[in-house]
């Protein structure tokens, strides 16, 4: 899952960043974890790209309003249907609508919704991976049935089932995206738990008399977190593809809120004739996502060098 | 074997009925079919409104365990109910099943296939250019949601057809009504029509099994067994497909039961967008018009689907793995 990089073919990440730990060797304290984490991913040209285009989108969201005269709900009815000109940098679609302003609007709400949704089914999953792997018995019975009976219908017709229930809310939807994304991660974490629970550490925690909640939050969650982490990030890219698809077939935001998948829906009738008003959404979703999951694969590699990159 | 796969099937079926019948009452409660008619006006006597929703079997006024009840019992029938066109969901079905299953069946297969050979060849290349070339590929197909590959691809086409001044490319419909009659005429029109759409689900399908089928094909490659493989006198290429393939195909084939929901989802996609009159076509306009019965039986064939392909999964692991066969 790894995209090489010139520079890391001969030199994989961990012989770059092993003299600088063996470095300090006057200070007392090991690396940690996280500062080992760090220094690889210092050095995956991946994290570096994904990060900057990452920020440059949510700087974009942010500040973007304030780059132009347009709302997004202005309409200049005078430039109706205009390809990009100094005036409209995106062009305007049929209603007069500034393009560049929409986009903004589209990717403030995306970025919204990927950045809340993708990181709470994470933790749906980490919280009942962990508990039914951690517990075992009927509960996991339970919990890996529900997982088994979520994943009969693709999570797309799962939504659009809920769609009646949203009543037109995104935030209503953006909770559904959350409760139908954990599945396949919670499955992995499951099965990591449970072999986690035979490690002695685990069990010396437990005849120690700690409650099942502490076990898991002081030693099975941290010790996942890595996958966590990395689920967590991919998260947000596979959110904000949900939110775009049901938006595009008119199951998510609805109008007058824009987002990237209305504006790809309003685009998509004129793909052919008046290309701008698709492409310049297209290219944003895509760089967008692109982006989250070169950061996702940077980190996973940094993470677990044995996968990916680095791997014999 | 045969037990391990009749009790795993087993599981599936029950799961299959469950998630359908959940479905079910999702739709039940979720949608009003009558909603167009009480909005009219005049408003049509309430007689006359009952009546309709007693035809389909919907009327709020049964308790809604009892209407799953009759709805999953006539399965078995092979009755489906009635369209809010009043006509059987099944014969909607048996048309529309055609439709879905040649965009889906050819697609998904040819992108397996695909997927399976740039995965060996990235993972026997690791690092060459031709590996480096298929994995940023991947990474922006990833990236790229189909139905926007597909539009994508639609423009592309246009631009190819104009420069060509030939109509080489249609991607409206699944066929012209006007084509010449014979064979061979109508089967170049279909070839013509389907293209983009299996192009674009062979596609997505290819990028995401060529990943980890150049994963699962590293782990295989520094094993001991090929070494082994080699000393004994076999030939690179046939160690490599007998002993490396073959094994590296073993967690393959749960991923692609757990990868077909995507794919039947992004077909569904294909479909609106190629305006393909198929089933994820019936899906989404039978939400949109409340159609309670139409978005069960939509429902119940993915699942259907979902079910055979898990299915031939765990056949297809089991005739791989001798450690499943006992």
């Amino acid at each position: 899952m790894a995209m090489p990089e010139a520079g890391l073919l001969t030199q994989p990440d961990d012989a770059a960043a092993e003299p600088e730990e063996v470095g300090p060797v006057l200070s007392t304290k090991p690396a940690s974890r996280g500062r080992v984490i760090w220094r690889r991913l210092q050095h995956s040209p991946r994290f570096w790209i994904g990060g900057v285009v990452i920020v440059f989108f949510v700087l974009w969201a942010v500040f973007g309003q304030f780059l132009t005269q347009w709302s997004p709900t202005d309409q200049d009815v005078n430039n109706m249907n205009y390809p990009p000109t100094i005036l409209h940098w995106f062009g305007t679609d049929i209603l007069g609508h500034d393009l560049f302003a929409q986009i903004v609007s589209g990717l403030q709400k995306s970025l919204i919704i990927g950045f809340i949704a993708g990181p709470a089914s994470t933790l749906i999953a980490g919280v009942l991976g962990a508990t039914a792997g951690y517990l075992g018995g009927a509960s996991e019975k339970v919990i890996a049935w529900v997982i088994d009976l979520l994943l009969v219908l693709p999570s797309f017709f799962i939504l659009i089932l809920l769609y009646p229930f949203t009543k037109g809310s995104w935030v209503v939807m953006m909770i559904f995206l959350a409760v139908t994304g954990w599945m396949i991660m919670a499955q992995v974490i499951r099965n990591q738990t449970r072999s986690l629970r035979e490690r002695e550490f685990v069990k010396a925690a437990r005849y120690m008399g700690f409650g099942t909640w502490s076990v898991v939050r002081r030693h099975i969650i941290p010790n996942v977190a890595s996958l966590l982490i990395i689920d967590a990030t991919l998260g947000i890219a596979a959110m904000i593809l949900a939110e775009t698809s049901l938006s595009f077939f008119g199951f998510g935001v609805q109008p007058p809120a824009v987002s990237l998948g209305t504006l790809l829906a309003n685009g998509q009738s004129a793909a052919t004739t008046r290309p701008w008003l698709f492409l310049f959404p297209a290219g944003t979703l895509i760089l967008l996502l692109l982006a989250i999951s070169l950061v996702g694969d940077a980190l996973r590699d940094a993470i677990d060098p044995t996968s990916g990159v680095n791997r014999a | 074997m045969t037990i391990y796969i009749l009790r795993r099937v087993f599981n599936y079926l029950i799961l299959t009925a469950v998630a359908s019948s959940l479905a079910y009452v999702l739709a039940s409660i979720g949608l009003n079919p009558v909603w167009e008619l009480q909005n009219r006006h005049p408003k049509p006597p309430q007689s006359s409104i009952d009546q309709l929703l007693d035809a389909w079997g919907v009327n709020p006024s049964v308790p809604l365990i009892q209407r799953v009840w009759t709805w999953f019992t006539n399965i078995f029938h092979g009755d489906l109910g009635l369209t809010v066109g009043n006509q059987p969901v099944t014969q909607q079905l048996l048309v529309r099943a055609g439709v879905s299953l040649q965009l889906l069946l050819i697609g998904s297969i040819l992108g397996a296939v695909l997927g399976v050979v740039l995965g060996v060849w990235g993972a026997v290349r690791q690092y060459k250019l031709s590996d480096q070339v298929v994995t940023i590929v991947s990474y922006i197909v990833f990236a790229t949601p189909v139905f926007v590959m597909g539009i994508l691809f639609m423009i592309v086409a246009t631009d190819l057809n104009n420069l060509l001044g030939i109509q080489l490319i249609t991607f409206s419909g699944q066929y012209s009504a006007n084509a010449p009659d014979g064979f061979w005429p109508q089967l170049g029109d279909r070839i013509s029509h389907a293209l983009l759409p299996t192009l674009v689900l062979m596609i997505a399908g290819a990028a995401s099994y060529s990943r980890y089928q150049r994963n699962a094909m590293l782990d295989v490659l520094g094993a001991d067994y090929i070494r082994t493989a080699r000393s004994k006198g076999r030939t690179r290429g046939s160690a490599l497909v007998r002993h490396g393939v073959r094994i590296a195909l073993i967690p393959m084939s749960t991923f692609f039961a757990y990868s077909f929901g995507t794919l039947v989802a992004g077909s569904a996609m294909l479909e609106i967008v190629f305006s393909w009159h198929g089933m994820g076509e019936l899906a989404i306009q039978s939400i949109q018009q409340n159609d309670i019965n139409s978005v069960a039986g939509s429902t119940l064939f993915v699942a259907i689907l979902i079910l055979c392909s898990s299915t031939l999964s765990e056949i297809l692991y089991a005739a791989l793995d001798p450690r499943v066969r006992r």
